[in-house]
């Protein structure tokens, strides 16, 4: 058995799981220490469950305290970046873009040193190892705990930030250091800037992750407890106390890994319906599909992997306005106040709910209070909200023809009819807790992202190379060997380099080691 | 004077990624770069090709090598300055003002962060009026600037200076030393006197840039017009003049992308949006260069191809394409330096592969498009 939480900005959800079956879930509060709110849901859980704590072989958390915590520029530490580029790179320096709000929190402290390699993975410059110790000195003097240490093409050969990690952790002792190759593709200062957010988070993942598994001895539970990461995976606690910018953006990525999980379709479309907005994001193979482009968070850009997610302003509280041209629907909501400012719940605000009550397709709060309402207004608001869900699938969509689409969240009553574009429409049980679910899916994974030369080595053994090391990463990371295989190779040949340099992308994906073993 | 400053950057950066017409590599480490300079030296003056004297003597550069590269071993201001002085010293001359090479992309950027950092001005205007691919591709060498003496320079401002008899050799010999130089290097070329850029450039491609930003930002605050509508209508009022179309409005139904000899070639076909059966088809090699609706071609290369999304206005290049895309295609003529049987010969369908003969937008727009 295994339990799934996710500690959300408002609920703290967990579920118990048996292999592929939910034993229990729970939806509780959010508290202000975390740990007591974790401690609340799972308490919940296994009480009503006949489930003994030594049953449980692994706790699997999502969290999006992270995410919220680099965006409001809350509880950062100060971060020194050290990259290997010298004589290149100097026209950009580390953090040139962070705004004022960060800068004030993060500094702006770099230091340019020589090294870093060229494409094909020779070296621009020998790593000056010296300079690095002197930088780690100076920050040293300066209180600086946690640095970030990157280099040009760093993702094809980590070898260089490795040994600056260590001169710097032999300077300065109890040091956090972040090595931008373990987070980031390829594009140095997107992948710098996600090394950044990483370290300015040091103090506060140390303290979530002990308050975590504070809550987890607090409730007898000893087994190992994994955190979810924004590609669906799992990473140990802690590799998440080392990396939580990893967890960025894992809330619509749980939700869809449950949504994958409770309807069993791994090809489709989700669309989490909330009452603000909706969220439509591509399952493929039961991953969200990843975002081919670059990601800001917090204003500053970032290249590491994301879901895939549209977000529409169409929720439950979505207000509904007659207009010259028409009947409008959103983007606006009533948001938290749908209780009191809704019609049917007494309140004044014409909503996308009281639409669909009105319609005679959903059963909730006080229907006659939208009796008087204008059939053909009724029915163009239908329209227009059906309308905004199937121009947003289908703008999500990858390809021409009809897919599975399953709908979660509170504002799915808001759909009644077939959708555009759509084989079937799903709308599983549970949905409520499909972030929890999705957090406790026990699978690992690991990718690298190179450029290798097809002329030196050929197609074959580049592709068998890079599959291997893909595959070694996942294991690495606590995937069972057995189970780990390839999930997506992407080729893509260099423009403007005719001597067959190729960039290859692999990832693969593994059940949890422990998760097996007791299984 | 018309300056580039912080104020105007983001509209700056907006416009070339848009006269990037599908292509020029990503501005994002450009704008990094120039706002690097910019906090420094607060703004860098633009002279207007009509009023350069003749006495000023201005370099182009540029960064050349693979955008993939790019983003890792960035663009570097330094060796750049460094293959510029190298010619200084190769013709006995110093350089009082940067011309740049391209409209769009990355290489709109390199010029300015150079004006900035050694302050100097930079002329109003460029080689190509857009973005496109090659070294020969340009007003300059159509018209009779020598390329040459053409230094390349690495981040170890190592040179070389390639001194050739036409700036197509020295585009296929200096590809062979980039790769060398690790896939990137910056150039200098194309030293010009104030008759020859009088003579040669596209006017006013600097502020076009600023200005097409500035109007999609406006278009989108203001809510009132729609803004691909809005942005082709600006073209009547800019200097010079430019034809525009909103040529299609629809979506991505599919896309075709590969690499062919180190080009990035494909197209895209898009269907119309509403009840209409209309289909446009954009074909690309590194930027669009043609574009047919229902097979009938509506504009080709030189004139220019932007494919926008229809809600922000923000460009959409040939590597960001992807099905169900909402976007809007605009086509504006190329200016009258670009349209000559000389330009075409250069940088016309020929040089993209294409079979057809270049036509007008305005003359295909009315009778084939509509």
């Amino acid at each position: 058995m295994h339990i799934g939480v996710d500690v959300g900005g408002t609920n703290t959800d967990a579920v118990l799981l048996d292999g592929n079956n939910v034993v229990a879930s729970v939806k509780s509060p959010t508290t202000h220490d975390v740990g007591s709110g974790i401690v609340e849901a799972i308490s919940s859980i296994m009480n009503s469950s006949d489930c003994d704590v030594a049953e449980i072989s692994s706790v699997m958390i999502g969290t999006t305290q992270f995410t919220n915590a680099f965006v409001e520029g809350k509880k950062l530490v100060p971060v020194g970046v050290v990259r290997a580029a010298l004589p290149a790179t100097r026209s950009v320096l580390p953090m040139t873009e962070f705004p004022p709000h960060l800068i004030s929190q993060i500094g702006r402290q770099s230091y340019l040193v020589e090294g870093g390699y060229d494409f094909d993975g020779s070296e621009i410059n020998k790593l000056d190892e010296r300079a690095v110790a002197d930088a780690a000195k100076d920050m040293r003097k300066r209180d600086i705990k946690s640095v970030v240490v990157s280099g040009v093409f760093t993702p094809i050969n980590d070898a260089m930030e490795t040994c600056m990690a260590e001169i710097i952790r032999n300077e300065i002792p109890d040091c956090e250091v972040t090595l931008s190759s373990e987070i980031g593709r390829i594009g140095l200062i997107e992948r710098e800037n996600a090394a950044i957010m990483n370290a300015s988070l040091a103090d506060l993942s140390k303290a979530v992750v002990s308050a975590f598994r504070d809550a987890l001895h607090q409730l007898d539970i000893h087994c190992p407890f994994f955190v979810s990461q924004n590609d669906g995976t799992l990473m140990t606690s802690e590799f998440a106390e080392k990396y939580p910018v990893l967890t960025f953006a894992s809330g619509p990525t749980n939700s869809m890994r449950g949504a994958a999980f409770l309807s069993g379709v791994q090809d489709g479309i989700v669309a989490d319906i909330g009452g603000t907005t909706t969220d439509v994001g591509v399952l493929i193979g039961g991953f969200p599909r990843e975002s081919a482009i670059s990601v800001d968070v917090g204003s500053v850009r970032t290249n590491f992997r994301m879901p895939d997610v549209l977000a529409v302003g169409l929720g439950g509280g979505s207000i509904v306005r007659e207009t010259s041209e028409g009947v409008s629907v959103g983007p606006d909501s009533v948001a938290l106040d749908l209780l009191t400012e809704a019609k049917v719940f007494g309140g004044k605000t014409l909503t996308a709910t009281d639409i669909a009550v009105a319609a005679g397709y959903a059963d909730i709060g006080d229907k006659s209070r939208v009796a008087d309402l204008d059939t053909e207004m009724i029915k163009s608001a239908v329209d227009r909200l059906h309308g905004l869900l199937e121009t947003t699938i289908d703008r999500v969509k990858s390809s021409k023809g009809d897919v599975p689409v399953i709908l979660v969240g509170g504002g799915s009553i808001l759909v009644d009819r077939d959708i555009k574009g759509a084989s079937e429409v799903i709308r599983p049980e549970l949905s409520g807790v499909a972030n929890a679910i999705g957090a406790g899916l026990a699978q690992v994974g690991g990718e690298i992202d190179r450029i290798y030369s097809y002329n030196d080595i050929g197609r074959e053994k580049s592709i068998a190379q890079a599959k291997e090391e893909a595959i070694n990463r996942a294991v690495q990371a606590g995937a069972s060997a057995g189970s780990t295989d390839i999930v997506s190779i992407e080729e893509m040949p260099l423009a403007y380099l005719p001597a067959g340099a190729v960039r290859i992308k692999v990832k693969a994906i593994g059940d949890l080691k422990q998760a097996e073993k007791l299984q | 004077m018309k300056r580039i400053t912080m104020d105007n950057l983001p509209d700056f950066i907006r416009g070339t990624a848009i006269l990037g017409t599908g292509g020029g590599g990503d501005p994002y480490v450009g704008r990094l770069m120039l706002e690097q300079e910019l906090t420094k030296c607060g703004g860098v003056d633009l002279i207007d090709p009509d009023d350069v004297a003749d006495d000023l003597f201005a370099i182009s550069v540029a960064c050349m090598g693979a955008p993939t590269v790019f983003v890792e071993k960035l663009p570097n201001a330094d060796a750049t300055v460094k293959a510029m002085r190298r010619i200084e010293k190769e013709v006995g001359r110093k350089f009082n003002a940067i011309i740049p090479l391209e409209a769009g992309g990355v290489n709109a950027t390199l010029p300015l962060v150079v004006g900035a950092q050694l302050g100097l001005p930079v002329v109003d205007g460029d080689g190509m009026g857009r973005a496109f691919p090659e070294f020969q591709m340009t007003t300059f060498n159509i018209y009779g600037v020598n390329c040459s003496p053409f230094v390349m320079a690495d981040d170890f401002e190592n040179t070389i200076v390639l001194d050739t008899d036409s700036a197509l050799r020295t585009e296929r010999y200096g590809r062979a030393v980039c790769v060398k130089m690790g896939g990137i290097a910056q150039v200098a070329s194309y030293a010009m006197t104030g008759e020859e850029i009088r003579r040669t450039c596209v006017p006013r491609t600097v502020s076009l840039a600023v200005d097409i930003g500035k109007r999609v930002r406006e278009l989108r605050v203001e809510g009132k017009e729609d803004i691909c509508e809005g942005l082709a209508a600006y073209f009547a009022t800019s200097q010079p003049p430019r034809f525009a179309r909103v040529l299609f409005d629809g979506k991505v139904q599919d896309v075709i992308r590969g690499t062919k000899d180190g080009w990035t070639v494909g197209n895209v076909t898009m269907s119309a949006a509403g009840d209409s059966n209309d289909e446009m088809f954009v074909s690309f090699k590194n930027e669009y260069s043609l574009a047919k609706m229902n097979g009938k071609t509506v504009a080709i290369v030189p004139d220019l191809l932007f494919i926008l999304d229809r809600e922000t206005g923000e460009a959409i290049t040939t590597e960001t394409l992807r099905y169900g895309q909402r976007v809007k295609v605009i086509g504006v003529a190329a200016t009258e330096e670009m349209r000559t049987p000389e330009a075409v010969d250069v940088i016309g369908p020929k040089a993209s592969n294409i079979t057809e003969p270049f036509v007008r937008l305005e003359d295909l727009a009315w009778n084939g498009g509509g």
